[in-house]
């Protein structure tokens, strides 16, 4: 009963923050309501026992991502956004598409429920040591790939980011 | 006691939140945080089913997950902030050209 009602309160908190994130229409204001959705979503993986995940999830997500998003955003000055035809299009078919397909899923599990277990609190024995154990024996060669992955995304954030003018005067330098 | 799909319907909100926000709006960050918060709905998913089927292994996926994320802000942004400087714009409507 504890459970539910912790669940129900940060499951609201994450709906709404998600659909602020979208009546919003300044990014700012998005931004932060994002922030609140993780945080939540951090809480509810707490519910379900995964304390390192819930630790990595407002490090890394609302930390990390998210500073980066608010910092992109002050950088570029990002006033509110203008509405426009193909946006008012997107609205009128994209609200009731997607509802309807929310409908349809949550029918679905709902429906199947009573087959599924229901999960008590705490259920997984997620500790950083079994983590640990997994991540660096079973799925050692994804860990070790992924970390290609993120130097290839610091190069590339580089070299996007870095104003055109720089690298061409860079490479004249080399030349002279 | 939480019925698992409670913990799925509550990621498909989550999701189909992102997928809403991907169609319908136009400035390219607050896109690019739909995109953020459909990955976190699935991840919301895969903690779900790992605590249901008393499998860490789908813990170590969300980290995964997560990386890729990381990886893809960076240069989504990155991207952002170039789509800027030629443009003058976060418009998604008037970024329609491939070149200037």
């Amino acid at each position: 009963m504890f459970h539910l009602i912790l669940f129900l309160f940060f499951g609201a908190i994450c709906v709404a923050g998600a659909v602020n994130l979208l009546v919003q229409s300044h990014p700012i204001n998005s931004a932060l309501s994002l922030v609140a959705v993780m945080a939540s979503l951090a809480a509810e993986y707490l519910l379900l026992g995964a304390e390192f995940v819930a630790a990595v999830q407002v490090i890394v997500y609302a930390g990390a991502i998210m500073v980066l998003f608010v910092i992109t955003i002050m950088l570029l000055n990002a006033g509110a956004e203008e509405r426009t035809k193909g946006s008012r299009i997107a609205t009128l078919l994209g609200v009731p598409g997607v509802t309807v397909g929310a409908v349809l899923v949550a029918w679905t599990l709902l429906g199947r429920s009573a087959t599924t277990h229901s999960v008590s609190i705490g259920a997984l024995w997620g500790a950083p040591k079994d983590i640990a154990r997994l991540l660096f024996r079973d799925f050692l060669l994804p860990f070790e790939v992924t970390s290609v992955l993120i130097l290839i995304a610091i190069m590339g954030a580089v070299v996007l980011a870095s104003r055109p003018e720089a690298v061409t005067r860079g490479a004249r330098k080399d030349e002279g | 006691m939480v019925p698992l799909s409670y913990y799925l319907v509550l990621s498909g909100i989550l999701f189909g939140c992102g997928v809403l926000g991907f169609l319908i709006k136009r400035n390219i960050i607050t896109i690019f945080m739909s995109i953020e918060l459909m990955l976190n709905g699935v991840n919301l998913s895969f903690v779900a089913f790992a605590a249901h089927w008393h499998a860490l292994s789908g813990q170590v996926f969300v980290f995964f997950v997560m990386v890729v994320a990381a990886a893809e802000a960076a240069v989504g942004l990155a991207i952002i902030i170039a789509v800027y400087r030629t443009r003058e714009t976060l418009n998604v409507d008037q970024v329609n050209l491939l070149k200037l």
